[in-house]
């Protein structure tokens, strides 16, 4: 009986703040309304016994939402919502195709005749885990560690400014317009 | 509690992120309602490893998801700071080259 009322607690409001995303006007509270999401999304997988997929989620979020802030309020006017903001294309078509999408899923979802479970939940599921990612799944950990190295290196390229060996642009016949010149002048 | 009251859950994530990245001109929006899908995906991948295969791998599944959030939202940020000291571009429609 608890777990079904916290079930309806956490799943209700993960949508209500998801929602609020993108009904609220600042751009903080915008953020923190996807991280409350994200935490109520954590306690439900928390409630189907996923103890350490469920913590993890929660101090993954944690962080990634105060990055997100600091973006949000380097990329958005209205940091502080003193004024409405709304900044749409194509509301109706968006709102179309997501009512569209919900009703193809949900109606799929009562339809499909699912499964029966195959197997017994493991008593400890974060030994579970554990031994997969270092015993069958080590390949599909091995490939996340190069996919996120990869990702630093990525975005560090794509981040920082062009440096000095980038000053000639796109054109290498034309002279760099460099503000300070270097070399000997010949 | 079942399984398709999870994967209802799951879905409404899904559409509402969808609404999102469809609907914000704002790029840091749009990754927002990337995220919100994400986040309805690893619902249903958490249901499926209890209701369904309740073995290691559905819980490898709900990791990788873990890690192409953050991928995900890395490189987004990434390419708006890239495209931002380019072009001056924070809205998509300010990036609509392709579709021209």
């Amino acid at each position: 009986m608890l777990t079904a009322v916290l079930f309806w607690l956490f799943g209700v409001s993960a949508v209500v703040f998801g929602f609020l995303v993108f009904r609220l006007d600042s751009m903080a509270r915008v953020t923190f309304a996807l991280l409350a999401s994200f935490v109520f999304v954590a306690c439900e997988v928390l409630l189907l016994g996923l103890s350490y997929l469920g913590v993890v989620i929660v101090l993954m979020m944690v962080m990634e939402m105060v990055i997100m802030a600091v973006f949000m309020i380097m990329y958005m006017m209205n940091p502080a919502g003193l004024m409405p903001m709304a900044m749409y294309h194509n509301k109706p078509g968006a709102m179309s195709v997501s009512l569209g999408t919900f009703a193809v899923l949900a109606t799929g979802t009562f339809l499909v005749d699912w499964p029966e479970s195959r197997g017994s939940r493991p008593s400890d599921t974060t030994k579970s885990l554990g031994e997969s990612l270092m015993g069958p799944q080590m390949l599909t950990m091995m490939v996340l560690g190069l996919v996120l190295f990869a990702t630093i290196v990525a975005t560090v390229v794509l981040a920082t400014n062009r440096g000095r060996y980038d000053r000639f642009g796109d054109d290498l016949r034309a002279r760099p317009d460099d503000p300070v010149p270097g070399g000997v002048r010949r | 509690m079942n399984l398709e009251l999870f994967l209802l859950l799951g879905s409404s994530l899904l559409a509402i992120g969808l609404y999102g990245a469809l609907s914000q001109q704002s790029v840091v929006m749009l990754m927002m309602g990337l995220e919100l899908m994400f986040n309805g995906l690893v619902v249903a991948a958490a249901a499926f490893w209890y209701y369904v295969a309740p073995v290691a791998e559905g819980q490898v599944l709900i990791v990788v998801l873990m890690v192409v959030m953050a991928v995900e939202m890395a490189v987004g940020f990434a390419v708006v700071t890239a495209i931002f000291r380019a072009r001056d571009v924070d809205m998509t429609d300010m990036a609509a080259d392709l579709r021209e």
